[in-house]
């Protein structure tokens, strides 16, 4: 009762925003973890309607979705680290631009790396041109929140190791330093954040995480047709 | 203090951003758009999504309609709270909005039913709002508890525009026979001053979906899978 705990894992991307926002604030807490493939009763039961990680259960009460815990992180341990901008305005471009990220850069990662043959060259211009957007927003700052990380670059983050990791997964390069030198020289400075760089796991998990995923959805579709 | 709004009168996107400025006292001049030539303003304000609302205060951009509510409450935060002071029940207020944003693609789906489809497409609707009155709503009267908050705006939307689509589809969902407490609601929600005074004409609303429908169907922009 009162302690911190979260439902995930630390080579998913989500889980590890959960974990890098608690580090930062020093908010001690316990990981317990998941199988995606064998989902616990207790993750069933915490999060029924999208049943899935990170779940932050705090007093016993489950709050759900990375973007939304993190900023319930910050309400809740606000004299610490604050992670949102100050300003309404800069919160609203943070905010929008935390979307963008889930929904476009993300996403179409995703789909380079699943696509083959001719849809692969489509879908790895696609990704690019999300990049892109996001080489522009990081133009003449040190970090996403300005001289110190702050909410977007830990929604961004997942771009540091697990980005490579799809890269690698997908036989396809979307993030190279002369193209994008300034979200490259932005994902150096990140990853050396003692508070992020002890959240990191191995190369090699986000690496076969992505990889079981891949081969899941390729038996899916396999056994569609 | 210059706040511009850029909308279309049948947007319900634009329509929640409406009653927020509304119910917060907020004066604000509005700028009609033509959505098939956009102003200069639009695709300058918003050159990544191209869409409205956007709202401009003090120069400066606010798009996407729950960051914009969000931007709203915390820029005229001692007027009309639309979110709880709690943490948790604001994260679980957030939870809902996403909630209602991960399932658009389930309304759109039954809006743009084919005849074939529309008790699928019907039923699936159904069991999104049965999650919605069931965990969302529950014995309250609003979502917000005894007053509106950013979740019966951000769902507004059913009180008016889901109706058009019924009529469309030829399917009613939202009755008191199936979602008695979402269906008394609906009532409840368009009695209050702000939303009574605020809604788009019914009849050209039916008019204008009759419109999008036939368009986005022969165009074959959004086939159902």
């Amino acid at each position: 009762m009162g302690g911190v705990k979260v439902l995930g894992l630390n080579s998913s991307f989500p889980c590890v925003r959960v974990l890098w926002a608690l580090k930062l604030k020093g908010v001690n807490y316990e990981i317990v973890e998941e199988n995606l493939l064998n989902k616990s009763p207790l993750l069933l039961q915490m999060n029924p309607i999208h049943k899935k990680v990170p779940v932050l259960i705090h007093k016993d009460k489950p709050i759900v979705e990375s973007l939304l815990i993190l900023e319930y992180i910050d309400e809740v341990w606000k004299t610490t680290y604050p992670l949102m901008p100050e300003d309404p305005y800069d919160c609203s471009m943070a905010r929008f631009w935390a979307k963008f990220v889930d929904e476009k850069v993300v996403v179409t990662a995703f789909e380079a790396m699943k696509s083959e043959g001719e849809g692969k060259e489509v879908a790895i211009v696609a990704a690019k041109e999300t990049l892109e957007l996001l080489e522009k927003q990081i133009e003449g700052k040190k970090f996403f929140g300005g001289d110190e990380i702050g909410y977007l670059d830990l929604v961004v983050g997942w771009i540091c190791l697990w980005l490579p990791a799809i890269e690698q997964v997908g036989g396809m390069k979307l993030l190279d330093s002369s193209t994008f030198p300034l979200l490259y020289q932005w994902t150096q400075c990140f990853v050396h954040i003692p508070a992020i760089h002890e959240c990191l796991p191995p190369r090699e998990k986000a690496v076969d995480y992505f990889q079981t995923g891949l081969n899941y959805l390729r038996s899916l579709d396999a056994s569609k047709k | 203090m210059e706040v511009r709004l850029h909308g279309m009168w049948a947007s319900p996107y634009v329509i929640r951003v409406i009653w927020a400025l509304k119910l917060k006292g907020v004066k604000y001049e509005y700028i009609e758009e033509d959505l098939s030539n956009k102003s200069m303003a639009v695709l300058e304000y918003n050159p990544i999504h191209k869409k409205v609302p956007v709202l401009v205060h003090n120069g400066k951009p606010i798009v996407e309609s729950a960051v914009i509510l969000q931007y709203i409450e915390e820029t005229w935060p001692d007027r009309t709270p639309l979110l709880p002071e709690d943490p948790y029940e604001r994260a679980m207020a957030r939870f809902w909005i996403d909630f209602g944003q991960q399932k658009s693609l389930t309304f759109f789906a039954f809006f743009l039913t084919s005849e074939e489809d529309k008790h699928k497409t019907a039923a699936q609707v159904l069991e999104t709002l049965k999650i919605l009155e069931e965990e969302a709503l529950g014995d309250k009267k609003f979502f917000g508890g005894n007053t509106i908050n950013m979740v019966d705006l951000f769902f507004g939307w059913l009180t008016y525009s889901f109706g058009c689509m019924e009529n469309i589809s030829g399917v009613q969902v939202l009755l008191p026979e199936t979602l008695p407490r979402l269906h008394r609601w609906t009532l409840d929600f368009k009695q209050e001053p702000v939303i009574k005074e605020n809604l788009p004409d019914s009849t050209a609303l039916l008019e204008h979906f009759k419109r999008v429908t036939k368009h986005l169907k022969s165009s074959n922009k959004f086939k159902p899978a």
